[in-house]
């Protein structure tokens, strides 16, 4: 056209450069053979036996994980609901308040969000005696209220772009609501399920700053562990550590993004072919 | 996708018990629990929490378990803490430290992002979808990781620093000439670690946007003799103004906030607000001020927000009405 994109491809260039020279280097790095993290001394796995037979990182590995499995289903099946409360019914009562509620926390940030969960968990110590010491219950309960935001715009946003007229079809051939919603709806929206789940797995798995203020002594995640490691210096065992979990993340997500993308442009040509059977 | 289906249809055997469960439960009572169970979720979770956090900024701290206490200088509502946040050095330079790393970093990053989200729409559909993957990408990759990628690159001996710092003794004359950049607990590095981590934010907004711009009024733009650089400015950037705000708000906001991009690699003694709140709260014991600082930050970010969403929703009004 002119000589505009050529401009533009060199900032694209520049752009992913900036995002995946730093990642790339902490991972050469982790190969790294020297004690010296940033002086490098010959290709080694060394850090990766090492990281294995550290047995702090893999229990508070263990414990990301399984908070992570919980809060996130939870979240995702309180997400869906409201996303579904808000994109389908039009009218209830204090429908603008749970709007609200649920955009509010995706602008607050996580200090804020931290510390009214800790002053609230505090309190309702003070008062009715539960949670008697905060850890595992009170970190899942704050992953749930932080990711819960995310599945339900990833829900309204993909149920706003759903073709209604299946749902109104159902309707008219004398389906209840209720049924239209499992039998239709919920199909419709399983991929968009299953990127809220997975979302919010990856919002729990990395938090720090919400963790921090509610967690107690003796419930250490593994981001709490790795910005307490960190916070004293590169090492090259955390550089492993980055690596796996970097490429396991990447990996899933790769993974899942194409298997979406596949079943949906499956249903979607199921419903074109199912308008051409009819015509 | 089976296991998809299980799930949807499990419910749909609890309520026939009795006959005017599942009445009720098929009739509007579904839709009563959809809607009542995350509201109340996000009444007790959510709005509870802040509201305890809202009228705790109005309190005094006492040594008295939970330290704090409404009315001990007389009044139920304190306003001694906001008081406080106007007068004290610390508040007033911590904000402003905050405000300027996070416009410094949404101007960059709107900078560097523009163009991506711009070349993005001019490559091809398979190319497009493959570089919007590489985008999203880092979003979900661990954040404290890619902060703590940083810290390796700005270390004094690292490939990264002495690769800079040969560039430098290279352009700058001799008198000049440095050993190695101090990178690491600067502003610099707060700032580029907040365009890093938030670069995604601002471009894939602003792709949503230019994607949906109509080529057409370009190609007549050119047609009637404008230079690219005007129909740019011309028509381009006016038309994707919705864009830009919203990619704005996104890095702005939650970076005014930041408190692992700061404690990792900044500097201990120009903090950032996000600092102050939770040293308040954990060092100083003053839940009361901790509390104050937080409202006082959330009024700041988000009542220009508010205002904006205000305008833009008159402006479509406005535009709604013209025939």
């Amino acid at each position: 056209m002119n000589r505009r994109p050529t401009f533009l491809l060199t900032v694209l260039c520049f752009g992913f450069a900036f995002l995946y020279v730093p990642i790339v280097s902490m991972m050469v790095f982790s190969f790294n053979s020297s004690r010296l993290a940033t002086i490098w001394g010959g290709f080694s796995t060394k850090w990766y036996g090492k990281l294995l037979e550290n047995d702090q990182i893999l229990a508070a590995a263990k414990l990301s994980v399984e908070i992570a499995l919980i809060s996130a289903t939870l979240s995702t099946i309180l997400g869906t609901m409201a996303g579904i409360a808000l994109a389908r019914f039009r009218r209830f009562r204090g429908r603008m308040m749970l709007s609200g509620m649920v955009t509010s926390p995706l602008i607050m940030p996580d200090v804020i969000t931290g510390i009214s969960l800790l002053i609230f968990f505090i309190m309702l110590k003070e008062y009715t005696g539960w949670p008697a010491q905060r850890g595992f219950t009170t970190v899942t309960l704050a992953h749930i209220s932080i990711s819960l935001t995310y599945v339900t715009t990833v829900i309204q946003s993909r149920l706003s772009q759903a073709d209604l007229s299946i749902e109104e079809a159902a309707m008219d051939l004398g389906s209840r609501p209720w049924q239209v919603m499992k039998d239709i709806t919920l199909p419709i929206i399983a991929p968009a399920i299953l990127s809220g789940w997975l979302l919010a797995f990856t919002i729990s798995l990395d938090d720090v700053v919400v963790t921090s203020f509610a967690t107690g002594p003796g419930t250490t995640t593994l981001p709490i562990l790795i910005w307490s490691k960190v916070k004293l210096g590169v090492t090259p065992d955390i550089n492993a550590l980055a690596t796996i979990i970097v490429a396991v993340v990447a990996v899933a997500v790769l993974v899942t993004g194409i298997a979406v993308n596949r079943a949906e442009r499956r249903r979607d040509r199921d419903a074109r072919l199912a308008y051409q059977a009819n015509e | 996708m089976s296991g998809m289906e299980d799930t949807a249809a499990a419910p749909a055997t609890r309520p026939r018990r009795t006959g005017w469960l599942s009445l009720w439960f098929n009739r509007r009572g579904w839709a009563d629990i959809t809607i009542a169970t995350p509201f109340l979720w996000l009444v007790v979770f959510f709005l509870l929490p802040f509201l305890i956090v809202a009228a705790m900024s109005f309190a005094l701290r006492t040594s008295t378990s939970p330290p704090f206490s409404f009315g001990t200088d007389g009044h139920l509502l304190s306003l001694q803490n906001y008081a406080r946040l106007l007068t004290d050095d610390l508040y007033i330079r911590s904000l402003a430290t905050s405000l300027m790393n996070a416009a410094v970093a949404t101007v960059v990053c709107l900078l560097i992002g523009y163009p991506m989200a711009l070349a993005l729409t001019r490559v091809s559909r398979s190319a497009r979808n493959i570089l919007l993957m590489l985008v999203i990408l880092p979003f979900w990759t661990s954040f404290l990781l890619r902060v703590y990628a940083w810290i390796g690159l700005f270390g004094t001996n690292s490939w990264f620093n002495r690769g800079l710092t040969a560039i430098w003794n290279a352009l700058a004359p001799a008198d000049w000439a440095l050993h190695s950049i101090q990178m690491m607990n600067t502003n610099f590095a707060v700032v580029l670690v907040m365009v890093y981590s938030y670069l995604p934010f601002m471009v894939l907004p602003l792709y949503a946007n230019l994607e949906k711009l109509d080529l057409t009024l370009n190609e007549a733009a050119m047609d009637l003799g404008s230079r690219p650089w005007r129909v740019f400015l011309d028509v381009t950037l006016p038309l994707s103004m919705p864009g830009i705000i919203a990619g704005g708000l996104l890095v702005f906001i939650p970076v005014s906030g930041e408190l692992v991009i700061p404690g990792l690699v900044g500097n201990p003694s120009q903090p950032m607000i996000g600092r102050v709140i939770s040293d308040e709260f954990a060092s100083a014991h003053d839940w009361p001020m901790a509390s104050a600082v937080a409202v006082a930050l959330l009024l700041l970010l988000v009542v220009p927000m508010m205002l904006y969403t205000h305008f833009e929703a008159k402006a479509q009004e406005k535009k709604a009405m013209e025939p």
